[in-house]
């Protein structure tokens, strides 16, 4: 398995890298000039020629570049230039937002995803597996952040029980509080999870399906194991592998709509900063948090992988 | 039952009508036939007429409730909706047509190169598919919008370039399954080159996964342009466009709520139409399947 690990850990690291020098490269190399893409259609040559000498771009490119990796290890990044912060700032306050965002929208995802592909197999065919599989062609046609347009018609204009967004912060100084916070993040959390449940539905229902054909489940079921025991014991953990790949991938998509569903709900977080960033031409803030979200989607690949080697017992063998 | 060489058109005439028989008693495909259908007509209706100019603004009249003039009623400049609506299908369509031909171009060709020399250039294919699933399309369309500027076709790149690993990835899964039958061991031991086989019997064989794979990217991409139209990234006025058409409706959401229903509506129905239609034609053209009816 620790061969298998470091495989992992060493593409891990090639793909991380390998990002940066691609993100470097749009932004830094192809055709167009950052200063100029920054000060806009009307700035002077010398204004242009004074912007480009404080972003240090009259350096060679692989300077710049090694500057800003060096940099970025030590936690030392250029100042935003809308915010005149350090982008490392700007992005740690943001993700007190995305962060829990993410991250509850994933647990609801699990939840409400796999119980429901689970709850399908388990009655297949039957009316409680045609609801699930309606809801899931349903959920995958929506788009996350019209469901969110949705919920804030039914929760905020109608039923006028949450605001239609905004965020109340988490400490009790600024107004809000965990509570008031959670509160905020619920209906962003709800709308992200609701279209990914529905297809982390279906691929766990099939998974459960295709395990429960399997020789070994029709052995446990001939020595007298009842239905229900072999789907816990033995099923499940077999069909989790197919599951946690499609985890991975779902977590790129959540990421995008992360982005989307922020400016849905005017959430303080990082996609909203990277869209204003695009609107204010902030290259350097577009270029720090997209590398940000890449290497996030990048590394929960990485912990799927990982992931793999607990569950899959072939890969423990493997090391042998 | 396959026909005798030289004789294709045939065998698909005898084929034609039975596979549109079983197409039509097939209750995915033909509800999702009818909803595609029903997309593509709004884009070509559209092309040649709209109720009214689709950016046509009367502030007299904004915010009006659906009436026979007006079947949705006007948004806040007083344009209309439904005309916008139809004229919005364009938007959808072309990037879903565009960045579906980018990846299924780019990622059939990557994946069937990867099959047929395996080795290295598969293992080269296959991380440069992992390592282009690092960047969503709306993290590609970010960065080429902070540069060229947002835009279609900054979209239709950012979606077709995400499109490319989705292709390679299906196409070489399929494709590694027809270099392992035996009618390609004969066709190899008969002499017949890797190209030549793979033009011969591997593209004719995985023809129907890439057709349902490419179904269903359109739908995403259908999905992707609306929620870059919506961040303002991809369709630009005054070309209408269902993602955008949500974003201003967010802004008169207290004083005119249906108008965030129906752009929504336009693209879940479009987003169902073609994955029922790619769920029926999954079914339809699989051999297994086909022979168990």
């Amino acid at each position: 398995m620790s061969v298998f690990l470091l495989k992992r850990a060493a593409t891990f690291v090639a793909t991380l890298l390998a990002a940066s020098m691609l993100v470097f490269a749009v932004l830094d190399l192809l055709p167009g000039n950052v200063a100029q893409v920054i000060l806009g259609d009307t700035a002077t040559p010398e204004s242009i020629a004074a912007l480009e000498s404080k972003l240090g771009l009259d350096r060679p490119a692989l300077t710049r570049y090694t500057d800003w990796i060096a940099g970025l290890l030590q936690g030392r990044t250029t100042n935003s230039f809308s915010y005149d912060t350090p982008t490392a700032t700007l992005i740690a306050e943001r993700l007190q937002v995305t962060l829990p965002l993410a991250v509850l929208a994933m647990v609801f995802t699990v939840l409400i995803g796999i119980s429901l592909g689970i709850y399908a197999a388990a009655h297949q065919n039957r009316l409680g597996d045609v609801g699930v599989m309606g809801f899931s062609q349903l959920g995958i046609a929506v788009p996350s952040f019209w469901f969110a347009i949705l919920l804030i018609l039914l929760f905020a204009v109608k039923l006028q029980w949450v605001s239609a967004g905004g965020f109340a912060g988490w400490r009790e100084a600024d107004g809000g509080g965990v509570w008031q916070g959670l509160v905020s993040l619920l209906l962003p959390a709800v709308s992200l999870a609701a279209v990914q449940a529905a297809v982390l539905a279906r691929w766990t229902r099939s998974a459960v399906l295709e395990t429960l054909r399997e020789d070994y489940v029709r052995t446990a079921r001939a020595k007298g194991l009842t239905r229900r025991a072999v789907l816990w014991k033995h099923v499940l953990r077999n069909a989790m592998i197919p599951v946690l790949t499609i985890l991975g991938l779902q977590f790129a998509f959540l990421i995008s709509g992360t982005v989307v569903v922020e400016n849905v709900f005017v959430l303080p977080g990082v996609g909203r900063l990277v869209f204003q960033a695009v609107a204010n031409r902030d290259l350097v803030v577009v270029r720090d948090v997209v590398l940000l979200l890449v290497a996030m989607v990048v590394a929960v690949n990485f912990v799927v992988d990982v992931l793999y080697a607990f569950v899959d017992p072939r890969l423990k063998a493997s090391d042998a | 039952m396959s026909a005798a060489p030289g004789t294709p058109t045939v065998a698909a005439a005898a084929i034609a009508p039975a596979f549109v028989r079983r197409a039509l008693r097939h209750p995915s495909f033909a509800v999702g036939g009818v909803l595609s259908m029903l997309l593509l007509l709004a884009a070509i209706v559209s092309l040649a007429w709209s109720p009214y100019p689709p950016a046509e603004i009367d502030i007299p009249i904004k915010l009006q409730a659906p009436s026979a003039a007006h079947w949705f009623g006007t948004d806040s400049l007083g344009r209309d909706i439904a005309s916008q609506l139809l004229v919005g299908a364009q938007a959808s369509i072309m990037v879903g047509v565009f960045a579906v031909l980018i990846g299924f171009t780019l990622g059939t060709a990557l994946g069937l190169l990867a099959s047929a020399r395996r080795g290295w250039v598969e293992e080269a294919v296959m991380r440069l598919s992992d390592f282009t699933f690092a960047f969503p399309a709306l993290l590609s369309a970010i960065l080429l919008g902070a540069i060229y500027g947002p835009g279609l076709v900054t979209g239709i790149v950012a979606i077709g370039v995400f499109n490319i690993p989705v292709f390679a990835r299906v196409t070489r899964g399929a494709a590694n399954a027809i270099w392992a039958r035996e009618y390609v061991l004969a066709a190899r031991a008969a002499g017949k080159g890797p190209w030549r086989i793979t033009l011969d019997h591997v593209v004719p064989n995985i023809a129907s996964v890439l057709i349902v794979q490419a179904t269903n990217q359109f739908a995403t991409a259908i999905i992707a342009e609306a929620a870059l139209s919506y961040l303002g990234l991809g369709t630009q006025p005054p070309m209408p466009s269902w993602g955008r058409m949500l974003n201003e409706a967010q802004t008169q959401m207290f004083q005119a709520p249906m108008l965030a229903v129906y752009p929504g509506v336009a693209i879940a129905l479009a987003v169902l139409g073609l994955n029922l239609m790619g769920d029926g034609l999954r079914d339809l053209l699989d051999p297994k399947l086909a022979r168990k009816r």
